[in-house]
């Protein structure tokens, strides 16, 4: 979010204010005025090269995990919908879908968060700003509101959660005047039509396009899912692509162009073949990965360093910047996981330690997370790749398994890429060091065990664990197989 | 046979003895109880080295072929204890009294060389010298006795599983990966309406698998409701239809059937569906649908028959009402349904009907889900009450009528209050009976062994080891007493069962903390105690209850109800606040319960919930954010959202 959060103390400019407190993100805000703080937040969404702009929140709320996982619903719904008739229910196939009733529904419900936010900073007494800001010095920022009026905020603490924003492949004609990214896709009045994504890493958005009918095309440079377990990624793929997702591999997109009928044309090369070819597309969206939002916040003037490579903040484990009293949280920072409930609670941590004073610090471990494509991928600890490279293949033992939902089967679906893994040592007890599961609600799934692997639980603990049947689950209590065995690990009867 | 018990306990090991055996020991067996006098050395040259040998070698070959030799002095006390723990074993011994032969000292003697051990009783159980009466105590005690007996081949079968569900099966199967040789008898008795089915328990066929997969059906109307918000386009009222559903079910189920059959012919398990009952020690009487009988006898015995609906015992239930017996495979839509029972097989069953759009009451007699968390129940209770399905709460039925035969027919059911004189009245197309099941412990011949049942609940009390009071045989699954009905649970204590007398395990069965999920129309799933049991327990001032409600992102588009969603931990603040209660009311309840099921495992504490960070946005994730106890008296409803 484009939010900087600062407590004030009385300047000399036009607004004065006095407090000893400030904190980033909203909920970070919030908490510190439940300490006793004076608190501002400072908020200011730059619109999108394509003029989108939302309010309050940030991109988890606005143009993130909120709008997405809805979309995402829309699409599950989709194939629920098509699971109907085999379950009784006398549906006519096939059932159109509705972009615009969709989209309005989705943000109708994120204006209702925007509202919330500000309701819930205004009765924590947090003042908030719609400006945007930047530092003038260690202790003051300084922004401009819609009339024009100078605002210079002085505060003790100044936390930057400003975040980032997609990044544009501006080498590439044509690439910002008619693509569009993530921060537009769910603002979108109408249905993007036929989409075409270069990316590495948002497959989400093209799984949800696909699954309320939309031909999408996904044009891949190298590895999907970077940083993920890699077999896990690979089955991702497998699954969108036999669900109609189109994948273009191994090629790079060279421009777009307009073409007079209104479609956009796409040229791209093949790495492999070293060929052209062009494809026509109503919709390009770029996710290409994100920059962070530093550049505009002059942090030279207050002496906060960032990486030169990132342009990212660096921080030390308190969260502090290089300028002690100035703190960065959340997906703006260098080095930490860009997820919501990590910068959370990362700004909570932080808030208690400089008010309430707690000395917990943010434990970035062991973060869960779930990506929210057509077959959920949600994963916990270590990917098998960064087991062996930090234990070794000698030390670690991987116990997998292939599943079938029980209500696939009904249903008629396909299920070879429902499959469970849990990395471990090799060594009894057996630490658990990850877990990772692909399946209908991974996230449900996954959050309990991430706590069990918090709790330190061994391989023989998760399998003392009874299972809940018949759910899916109950597949992760049940891993027998070990991948050094050889043997089939798919999951017969029940 | 090349035998190397590990734990041989005396020196005297008696492996070797085949290749020493040469000649017979005449007139040496005798039956238990002992007391008739015999003679073991043949009449002849003795004292001899040569007439030393021919001892021996009777000796040793006596031990070579009784399956228990109790070498005993008729006065003795040590004796006479061991010779009652093998009679109640069931275990038939040769005995012979040293006191009473002519040449019992000389036995002694030859013993003694032979085991090192001078005194009596000295005992060889399958060949392997066990020792005296503190050791062979001993080897009872730790289980090594059993195992020696187990070794046995003089019976049909190493182990006969009685009851082919979950438990029985998962038992079966490891027991025969684990080389023995098992039979797994199972039979289904047909409903009073006459529904029977295939092999694999109530859980795939009357149970977990269908109820699940109806549930789901009732979960996918909800769905094609909530998909118009979400921009699908259909205009028609859609209509469910039972048969398609119930067809494609049923059909899953056959193939699970299938696989279950399958799967023992792969591992060299022996099926018989035939009705097995216990005749006398180690013997069973298999018969089958025609009413031929066969006998089998078996070292070891597992008892998993498992439970069946309940009866109300009024005039016309056997007649005209169903169970979830005959739910699942019925040919037609059941119709207007009164559901009888607030268990939770009454409650999921009752959910799924009204979410096919059919008129469902449920009568309580008094508690919704007994045993269950009554905050969580009643919360459960009333989503049901204002998703269509009406209750009637204490009354019973005394009366079912037939008004008009038909598929579905019309019943009348005439109930009256547990409180008052008060009676009333009701025409329904189906009346599904759900009011408990009992155990099928009472026609297997359980008292023809001696296997004690717990007469009021015929459940069968067990040891920590699933032991009934009768050594050799053991009980998995629904019918033992105090532990929980479940699939999973049956099917992990059978394995272990499995592993403990045929393997080298010592692993026992946990039933702490067992997860479970009611697939009520919104899911509850809930681990460890509730709050009613958590109380009688730690007393209310050592507890903190963390709570909250919670409005799930997929609802809010879909206009569905906010403040409805629960969550709930119990925790003790005397242990670090560690969580002994986990709650939940929501969708995808099981799958959100699982994992903290198994973080509870490894002494799941608030301060852990606290740390975790959470997976946004799922429902999971309302766990790691709890800030509100009951005890505050704090408002939990979500005014906004977020």
């Amino acid at each position: 979010m484009a939010a900087m959060a600062v407590a004030l103390r009385g300047l000399g400019g036009r607004f004065r204010w006095r407090t000893q407190a400030v904190v980033g993100g909203v909920r970070g805000a919030a908490r510190a005025a439940q300490l006793g703080r004076k608190v501002a937040v400072v908020d200011y969404v730059e619109p999108s090269p394509q003029g989108t702009r939302w309010g309050l929140g940030g991109t988890c709320v606005n143009v993130g995990c909120i709008p997405k996982k809805l979309m995402h619903q829309a699409a599950l719904l989709g194939g629920l919908i098509q699971d109907a008739p085999n379950y009784g229910w006398e549906v006519a196939q096939p059932v159109p879908h509705d972009w615009r009733k969709m989209a309005e529904a989705v943000q109708n419900h994120v204006k209702s968060l925007n509202w919330g936010h500000r309701v819930q900073l205004q009765d924590r007494k947090v003042k908030y700003f719609n400006i945007k800001a930047s530092f003038v010095d260690e202790h003051t920022v300084c922004g401009v509101a819609k009339g024009g009026k100078e605002i210079l905020l002085s505060a003790d603490h100044i936390i930057i959660a400003t975040g980032g924003r997609p990044r544009y492949p501006t080498h590439i004609e044509g690439a910002l005047e008619y693509g569009i990214t993530s921060d537009d896709i769910f603002w979108l009045k109408e249905s993007p039509g036929k989409t075409w994504h270069p990316t590495d890493v948002a497959l989400e958005c093209a799984g949800f396009l696909t699954g309320i009918g939309l031909d999408t095309t996904i044009m891949m440079r190298s590895i999907p899912l970077r940083g993920f377990d890699q077999q896990m990624s690979s089955m991702v793929i497998e699954h969108m692509a036999s669900h109609g997702t189109r994948f273009l591999r191994g090629c790079a997109p060279s421009r777009v162009r307009r073409l007079p009928v209104g479609q956009l044309q796409v040229t791209w090369e093949d790495r492999t073949t070293g060929k052209e070819d062009t494809g026509t597309f109503d919709t390009v969206l770029w996710a290409i990965g994100r920059v962070p939002d530093t550049r505009s916040l002059n942090l030279e003037k207050a002496g906060v360093d960032t990486s030169p490579d990132t342009q990212k903040i660096l921080v030390d484990s308190r969260e502090a910047t290089s300028v002690p009293h100035i703190y960065a949280v959340g997906d703006v920072v260098e080095g930490r996981p860009e997820l919501t409930p990590t910068a959370i609670m990362a700004g909570r941590l932080l808030v208690q330690r400089l008010f309430g004073g707690s000395s917990d610090l943010m434990d970035y471990d062991n973060v869960p997370t779930t990506v929210f494509t057509p077959l959920e991928y949600g994963c916990v600890g270590l990917s098998e790749e960064e087991a062996v490279a930090r234990h070794g293949q000698e030390h670690v033992e991987v116990y997998h398994a292939h599943y079938k939902p029980l209500e696939f089967t009904v249903a008629g679906r396909d299920a070879s890429q429902c499959y469970v893994k849990m990395v471990c040592l090799r060594e009894p007890p057996q630490l658990v060091l990850g877990l990772h599961f692909l399946g209908p609600n991974a996230g449900e799934v996954t959050q309990g065990f991430a706590l069990g692997i918090k709790c330190g639980a061994s391989y023989a603990q998760v399998m003392r664990t009874v299972g809940i049947h018949p759910t899916c689950s109950e597949e992760v209590v049940k891993l027998r197989i070990s991948k050094r065995s050889g043997l089939d690990p798919t999951v017969t009867g029940c | 046979m090349e035998r190397s018990p590990p734990q041989s306990p005396g020196p005297g090991k008696a492996g070797d003895a085949p290749n020493r055996r040469s000649g017979h020991v005449r007139g040496a067996r005798v039956l238990s109880p002992p007391g008739r006098r015999a003679r073991l050395s043949s009449p002849g040259p003795s004292r001899s080295s040569e007439a030393r040998e021919e001892l021996r070698s009777r000796l040793l070959g006596l031990i070579e072929r009784s399956r228990v030799v109790i070498f005993s002095k008729s006065y003795c006390p040590h004796s006479t204890r061991v010779k009652e723990l093998f009679s109640s074993l069931g275990v038939e011994c040769n005995v012979l009294e040293l006191d009473q032969v002519d040449d019992g000292a000389r036995v002694q003697e030859v013993l003694s060389e032979i085991t090192n051990q001078k005194t009596v009783p000295n005992i060889f159980v399958n060949k392997v010298h066990v020792g005296g009466c503190d050791q062979t105590f001993q080897a009872y005690q730790s289980g090594l006795l059993q195992k020696l007996l187990q070794e046995d081949s003089a019976y049909d079968y190493d182990l006969i599983i009685i009851g082919g569900g979950s438990g029985g099966l998962s038992c079966a199967k490891e027991a025969a990966i684990l080389g023995k040789k098992v039979m797994v008898l199972d039979f289904v008795v047909p409903s009073p309406q006459g529904t029977s089915w295939g092999l694999g328990g109530t859980c795939v066929n009357v149970g977990c698998i269908p109820k699940k997969l109806m549930h789901q059906a009732a979960l996918l109307g909800q769905a094609l409701c909530d998909s118009r918000k979400f921009g699908w386009e259909y205009n028609q009222q859609v209509r469910h239809n039972w048969e398609t559903m119930t067809k494609a079910i049923q059909n899953h189920i056959s193939s699970l059937n299938w696989g279950y059959r399958l799967s023992l012919r792969e591992k060299a398990v022996a099926y018989v569906n035939s009705y097995g009952e216990f005749v006398e020690h180690h013997k069973i009487k298999a018969t089958n649908k025609k009413g031929q009988e066969t006998y089998y006898t078996a070292a070891q015995f597992v008892i998993a028959t498992g439970e069946r609906p309940r009866y109300l015992g009024i005039q016309g239930d056997k007649e005209y009402c169903i169970t979830s017996d005959d739910l699942f495979s019925l040919p037609y839509c059941p119709g207007k349904t009164l559901v009888v029972g607030a268990s939770y097989v009454a409650l999921e069953c009752a959910g799924f009907l009204a979410g096919f759009g059919l008129d469902v009451t449920v009568m309580v007699r008094s508690i919704l889900l007994r045993g269950f968390d009554q905050e969580m129940a009643e919360k459960v209770g009333s989503y049901m009450e204002q998703h269509g399905v009406k209750f009637l709460r204490k009354f019973i039925p005394v009366m079912v009528q037939q008004l008009e035969k038909g598929s579905p027919g019309k019943l009348k059911v005439l109930a009256k209050s547990t409180e008052g004189t008060e009676t009333i009245e009701g025409v329904y197309n189906t009346v599904l009976l759900a009011i408990g099941r009992d155990s099928c412990t009472r026609k297997i011949g359980l008292e023809k062994i001696g296997v004690k049942i717990n007469e009021k609940s015929g459940k069968i009390p067990v040891n920590d080891v699933e032991q009934t009071n009768v050594p050799y045989v053991y009980a998995v699954g629904d019918i033992l007493e105090d532990k929980p009905e479940l699939t999973p649970v049956a099917i992990q204590s059978g394995k272990l069962l499995a592993r403990r007398l045929f393997g080298a395990s010592l692993e026992k069965c946990d039933y702490i903390n067992v997860p479970t999920t009611v697939f009520t129309p919104l899911e509850y799933g809930c681990c460890g105690l509730s709050e009613e049991k958590a109380i009688e327990v730690y007393k209310k001032e050592n507890l903190e209850i963390y709570h909250t409600l919670f409005w799930p992102l997929e609802w809010t588009v879909a206009g569905r109800e906010n403040n409805t969603c629960y969550a709930k931990i119990i925790c003790n603040k005397f242990d670090r606040d560690r969580v002994i209660g986990f709650h939940i009311l929501g969708p995808n309840a099981g799958e959100v319960t699982q994992g903290f099921a198994a973080a509870m495992k490894c002494g799941l504490t608030k301060q852990l919930l606290d740390d975790t960070i959470g997976i946004h946005p799922t429902c999971g994730e309302v766990f790691t954010t709890l800030e509100i106890t009951k005890s505050s008296g704090l408002d939990i409803t979500q005014k906004g959202c977020g």
